[in-house]
């Protein structure tokens, strides 16, 4: 019995993963339409980004209310090397994107031409946002700016990200923010056969993050960042550095939400500054929350249940979405702060404690040892 | 010359405006913790308040002066509303107090665009209000000086309350040391009730100087929650000094950057600015600890 559930303590998780994998990877590809496959896909971009959220947020306890940043920084490089395929599959090696000739005088920016090469925009996606969080992670933890104040400044940091884009419309296309691909990387993206290969890109990239995350969960880092969330002071008391600890943590949910918004841009086919703002940031956080942040599964779950109901109840009522969205916080947040991935955890350890034999209580995920900065 | 007195006049009212929105987070997050992000909400109360006043008063050189305490006690009693509903269960997980609020902020922007459409309404400037002085070659209008007369009565009478009332003296002595005030009987309930009634109402007292400005949006308090919360953090917390000098620092420098680039770019310099202040001062300017408080 004990070794049963040790060994579903150990492959549990992995089984979790392989039930997303058959139902994203295998079950969805034959019964969707193409329409609801392709909004399937943009969901599973949420849900990259909710597993990089739920990595810093959930196990780092660091709320970045800003994520939007990455996710646009994925996003924009991405759809700049769209943008110049597109251009170039009709005007030619030199061509300019068109709305620099509708907005410009239709000279390119310098920083754009390096985007004409698609090893160079992968390279992009990863290391782009990966040395953006570093060097503000870096100068943020070591001067010991946690909680709340990182919460605001970060998401400052969204508003301002979103600001600039809207105010480059010769750089970036402004607030209409870049669209009409017709390229993704040599394969016509009109043809549904190759939109599908985009959407199992996305949900193999998410499958990989599970993974990821799944593994560094398991290891002796892992138990180093919940101990820094939870105890930041006696970690440092230990003789480790806890900003190098969330150092890594921020850097590795800055990729992987770059990357899901790198391959937001080919399957929804645009990207424009209100998918990166504080609104697109604090909807990304919503599905974390909601799935429950401290949990493998949860973020991801989480991100794309809040995306299939942000779409079905849009469709259906437009304007109730907004509503239900700021009572799903409110519930959440009130009744169930660790998500609703973890109510059966809750019962189960309200259960317990009425059991006669004591037994250790499980340390509820997520809860919050956060401090407000000194 | 008109170069430097522009930004320089603008930016102060911008400054006072900002200084509005900031007193009522100084004083809820400095005191409680509570990250209230429906603090910006409570100021389009208070702008619409201003609106709906002015159509029962239709005289509108009385109707702000009626549409003062009007958006005060609106906005106050949707901060009590709150507290009492939702904050008062998540004192001490102050991250969860800023996603639940974040919740009541989406929750009240649609009810108001539901109620008074997406688009906005114009706000009459009242009559006396309506006019300039030439500052050095910048016509100065009297709806700017105005708010920074609000600004300051605002200050004014928040210091005056804090340092000479009875409350004051319970409402600094749980800033100080919640459990010793509570020992010493005071009620910090209570207090915090207050406490958070005051903050919300002066941001429906900014809401009215907003109004004046802009007329009312259902999307105006996002504008400026997050400056007003980088004020209440670059001032540091605990203190009025540091958040009065934040707030006129931003609005002034915002000013002068607009001059030189665009509006636009000033709000990303500004931010930096303020990023990379914190990187020298992660406390703020005054911090609770120096005795400086208010």
């Amino acid at each position: 019995m004990k070794q049963l559930q040790n060994w579903g303590r150990t492959w549990g998780p992995l089984l979790g993963i392989a039930v997303i994998a058959i139902a994203l990877l295998v079950v969805a590809p034959a019964v969707l339409s193409p329409f609801r496959l392709n909004n399937l896909g943009k969901y599973v971009c949420w849900a990259i980004a909710g597993v990089g959220i739920g990595l810093a947020w959930g196990r780092g306890g660091m709320l970045v209310m800003g994520q939007g940043v990455f996710f646009g920084l994925g996003g924009y490089a991405m759809a700049m090397h769209l943008k110049l395929e597109a251009a170039m599959a009709t005007g030619g090696p030199d061509a300019v994107p068109d709305f620099m000739v509708l907005y410009g005088d239709g000279t390119m920016p310098g920083w754009w031409a390096p985007f004409r090469s698609g090893a160079f925009t992968l390279a992009a996606i990863v290391m782009v946002p990966a040395v953006v969080a570093a060097v503000l992670g870096w100068a943020i933890f070591k001067r010991r700016v946690k909680g709340a104040y990182f919460a605001i400044l970060t998401q400052a940091l969204a508003v301002a990200f979103a600001t600039l884009l809207v105010a480059t419309i010769k750089q970036t296309g402004g607030f209409n923010g870049l669209n009409q691909f017709t390229v993704f990387f040599g394969y016509n993206l009109y043809d549904p056969t190759n939109k599908r290969m985009v959407y199992t890109i996305a949900a193999t990239a998410l499958v990989v993050c599970l993974v990821v995350v799944w593994q560094l969960y398991r290891s002796r880092f892992g138990e180093l960042l919940v101990a820094t969330r939870d105890a930041e002071e006696r970690v440092r008391f230990l003789g480790h550095d806890p900003a190098n600890v969330k150092l890594v943590a921020f850097v590795l949910a800055a990729v992987m939400v770059s990357v899901g918004g790198a391959l937001f841009a080919p399957i929804t086919g645009i990207i424009s500054p209100s998918d990166v703002d504080a609104t697109a940031s604090i909807l990304l956080i919503a599905g974390v929350a909601l799935g429950g942040r401290a949990l493998l599964l949860g973020p991801a779950v989480g991100a794309l249940a809040v995306g299939f109901g942000r779409t079905t109840l849009s469709e259906t009522f437009p304007d109730q979405w907004t509503y239900f969205l700021g009572l799903l916080f409110i519930v959440v947040v009130l009744f169930f702060p660790a998500g609703l991935g973890s109510v059966s955890s809750q019962v189960v350890g309200r259960l317990r404690t009425l059991l006669p034999t004591p037994r250790r209580t499980p340390i509820a995920a997520g809860t919050d040892a956060l401090e407000v900065a000194p | 010359m008109d170069a430097f007195t522009t930004p320089l006049l603008a930016g102060t009212a911008t400054g006072a405006l900002l200084l509005i929105a900031a007193l009522g987070l100084a004083l809820t997050f400095g005191q409680m913790g509570v990250i209230n992000m429906a603090h910006g909400e409570f100021l389009m109360a208070g702008a619409y308040t201003t609106y709906l006043t002015q159509q029962v008063v239709t005289d509108t050189d009385l109707s702000i002066l009626v549409a003062l305490p009007a958006a005060f006690l609106v906005a106050g009693a949707l901060g009590l509303v709150l507290e009492v509903a939702i904050i008062q269960w998540m004192y001490r997980r102050p991250l969860d107090t800023l996603l639940v609020t974040v919740g009541v902020s989406l929750l009240l922007q649609q009810l108001a665009k539901d109620v008074f459409g997406p688009q906005g309404d114009p706000v009459h400037t009242p009559g006396w209000l309506d006019g300039h002085v030439d500052v050095l070659g910048y016509h100065w209008p009297y709806r700017q000086m105005f708010t920074i007369l609000l600004a300051v009565a605002a200050l004014a009478t928040l210091g005056a309350l804090l340092k000479y009332t009875s409350y004051g003296r319970r409402i600094r002595a749980t800033v100080q040391n919640r459990d010793l005030a509570e020992t010493m009987g005071v009620s910090t309930r209570t207090v915090d009730r207050v406490t958070f009634f005051v903050g919300s109402g002066l941001a429906g007292i900014g809401g009215v100087a907003v109004s004046l400005i802009s007329g009312t949006n259902p999307n105006r308090g996002t504008t400026y929650i997050i400056s007003a919360f980088l004020v209440v953090v670059a001032g540091g917390l605990g203190q009025l000094k540091g958040t009065v000098i934040a707030a006129f620092t931003v609005g002034v420098v915002t000013a002068f950057f607009t001059d030189w680039f665009s509006s636009s770019m000033a709000q990303v310099l500004t931010f930096a600015l303020v990023v990379v202040f914190l990187q020298l001062r992660p406390q703020g300017l005054f911090t609770l600890r120096t005795r400086g408080l208010a």
